[in-house]
């Protein structure tokens, strides 16, 4: 087992014909991921990296089965393709899209959740079950199957995490980047909650940055709900109040959000934090023995 | 993108939200112009883009021409948190018999818009929140091209009871929800929103933030930019697609991704040192962006050694390595450097760095922190 994807998962590829959508396509299907279709309006029938072309979602869906969509065109025209998704009825849609403004994400949020589809992302790398599916753009050779669920707003620095895991013996059931934006689909709360539902996963690294609540919202459900381990780390001791840190929702605005609140409330609820990515592994190892 | 107070109440203007009659002025000349135009007492009020003006002294009355001069040449110039006063707004002064807050922002948790009132309003609403947060009234409210009339009403009727207020009140918030959604802001706040002797709401002060993301469908707000020396720095960087953002440390830093840069800097923190910049490269390894990356550091005069931090996914650490060794032939660099590279093709980027003598390569990202700190001392 893994959550949200594994190898039954039936895939479409939104902007499938772009320098970015060609090249992850190709690099999905090398790991195994099952690639069903592509969208591209105008450029239904033909064929990229051997898999079928379609103008339409909704033709995508009905000729394919899928049951899942990852998004690569560009931010003005990701919130139509996220919608476009989600009304041809795909259960889970990956928006690997950065930049999209805050008040589209709120309607385009709306819409899911009247239609009942999840979202990873946007701005986000995608998410991996190792040895089975990856649907993003993730480097798969650092990734391992084993039973750590990892969660996090950021890329480069969950490859970090990953590699350290990996070095150390430790394999992964499903890794996921949940995005860098201030609006975004399945966060902390419900992929904890799934995390403690898999058999696979034994226990779950949890890497959070400044900016908003959503990792102390997770705390209680952690100390209350949890019987799996975790461990934390938290990104931005030192960034500056008021200033956008890259990703569009790691800022500390009124005081709020610092990287401080974080680790005081998870340590104040005795969930361990990492004080540097390589302590990561020794954690673990300690929890699960 | 912060907006000055002048400028968002040129916007609320056009959404017909009531405002002081004022003209902003750049010297005390056009101050007494504005002064006599207005015709009575006034408030001469900095527009810098920082909260706690009023403490700073930024905000001053003036009932003659006089006290005017005083006031004006006193806050031009003035410096306000580090930002510079250049401008002052020139604005009625009002008799106020009740002050509210009301703010509209992004709801992270909810994903919704939020609606915050409080009847404790003309102070800081940080201060609010942190002294008595159970003043301030937080309500969600449905995303749309407007607020439907009634929930504006609903609030409205929490604060007041008679109906000509109740209609001023929640005619202000539908108004605001407009200029929300339609202006992509991600913070609109009147603060404070007065009731005046006459029983009139008038929007005494304004502050407004927009989207960045959004700003692409906005040409005529980006006109409105002003930004300070580091804002501007900021801004250039982006457009070569790189996120810096200059601190006061002495260790400058190099990272592709936004959490493993912070990751970085705290890292270097958590060893004795400071970084002297937050600077994310993005996933793109062209030689270009690490040579203007490089730039940032090496034109900041705080910076007495360098690390930099690189973890291949896509990015593939040899084109990093190519990319740095460019860099290094056009920029003269006598810094120390520091270099970790780690993931895809690490071994082939160490050993192509190898060849340079102005480099100290290592393996992780705790190694790089400790060397780059050593080279201090």
């Amino acid at each position: 087992m893994s959550i949200l994807i594994d190898k039954k998962s039936r895939v479409i590829v939104q902007g499938i014909t772009g320098r970015d959508g060609a090249f992850h396509t190709k690099k999905m299907i090398e790991y195994g991921t099952h690639i069903v279709g592509g969208i591209s309006p105008g450029k239904g029938g033909t064929t990229v990296e051997g898999v079928p072309v379609y103008n339409t979602m909704q033709e995508a869906v009905l000729n394919t089965w899928a049951d899942t969509s990852i998004i690569f065109v560009p931010a003005r025209f990701a919130p139509d393709a996220i919608i476009e998704a989600s009304e041809a009825g795909v259960r889970l849609v990956i928006a690997i899209s950065e930049g999209i403004p805050v008040v589209d994400m709120l309607r385009v949020k709306a819409v899911l959740n009247k239609n009942g589809t999840s979202m990873i992302g946007p701005n986000c790398p995608g998410l991996i079950s190792p040895g089975k599916a990856m649907i993003g753009i993730l480097p798969t050779n650092i990734f391992m199957e084993g039973n750590v669920g990892l969660i996090s707003r950021s890329g480069t620095l969950t490859y970090e995490m990953v590699d350290q895991l990996t070095r150390n013996g430790i394999g992964q059931s499903t890794c996921i980047g949940i995005g860098g934006d201030p609006i975004a689909g399945l966060y902390y709360l419900e992929l904890l909650e799934q995390f403690e539902a898999d058999p696979e996963t034994k226990a779950v690294v949890l890497i959070g940055e400044i900016g908003g609540d959503a990792e102390e919202r997770a705390a209680a459900f952690i100390k209350n709900h949890m019987t799996k381990p975790v461990v934390a780390f938290f990104a931005g001791q030192t960034a500056p109040a008021g200033k956008q840190m890259g990703h569009a929702g790691a800022i500390i605005s009124s005081g709020s959000g610092t990287a401080q609140d974080k680790i005081a409330c998870y340590e104040g609820l005795g969930i361990p934090v990492a004080r540097e990515p390589e302590e990561i592994p020794e954690l673990i190892k300690k929890l699960l023995s | 993108m912060k907006i000055h107070e002048y400028q968002a109440k040129e916007i609320f203007s056009r959404y017909q939200i009531c405002t002081p009659k004022e003209k902003l002025c750049i010297d005390t000349k056009e101050a007494i112009l504005a002064f006599r135009k207005i015709n009575k007492k006034v408030v001469v009020k900095a527009q810098v883009h920082t909260g706690g003006r009023g403490k700073a002294g930024g905000i001053k009355l003036a009932s003659n021409e006089k006290e005017l001069q005083m006031a004006t040449n006193t806050i031009l110039g003035m410096d306000i948190k580090g930002h510079i006063v250049e401008k002052v707004l020139i604005s009625e002064a009002v008799d106020i018999q009740k002050e509210y807050y009301v703010g509209l922002t992004i709801d992270r948790s909810n994903h919704t818009i939020l609606l915050m009132v409080s009847s404790e309003g003309g102070v800081e609403i940080e201060e609010v929140a942190r002294v008595s947060p159970e003043k301030i009234q937080k309500y969600a409210l449905p995303i749309g091209s407007s607020l439907a009339p009634f929930r504006a009403r609903e609030v409205a009727f929490d604060f007041f009871k008679d109906i000509h207020l109740v209609r001023q009140f929640a005619d202000t918030i539908e108004k605001m929800y407009k200029v929300f959604v339609d202006q992509d802001a991600s913070l609109v706040e009147i603060n404070p929103l007065v009731i005046t002797s006459k029983e009139k709401m008038i929007a005494l002060d304004a502050k407004m933030t927009i989207d960045d993301n959004a700003m692409y469908r906005h040409p005529d707000l980006d006109k409105l930019r002003d930004d300070d020396e580091d804002e501007k720095l900021e801004l250039e960087a982006k457009q070569h697609g790189l996120s810096y953002i200059k601190l006061d440390g002495n260790i400058g830093c190099m990272v592709n991704g936004a959490g493993l840069a912070m990751a970085t800097m705290d890292m270097i923190k958590l060893y004795g040192g400071t970084p002297a910049n937050f600077l994310d490269i993005g996933g793109s390894s062209n030689p270009k962006k690490v040579k203007q990356a490089m730039h940032y550091l090496t034109q900041d005069p705080n910076v007495k050694a360098i690390m930099i931090n690189i973890f291949g996914g896509i990015t593939r650490c040899d084109d990093v390595a190519h990319g740095l060794l460019q860099a290094f032939e056009e920029i003269k660099i006598t810094l120390p450097i520091v270099i970790r590279l780690s993931g895809t093709n690490a071994e082939e980027g160490l050993k192509i760095l190898s060849t340079s003598s102005k480099v100290k390569t290592v393996s992780s990202m705790s190694e790089a922190a400790k060397l780059a700190i050593s080279t201090l001392s």
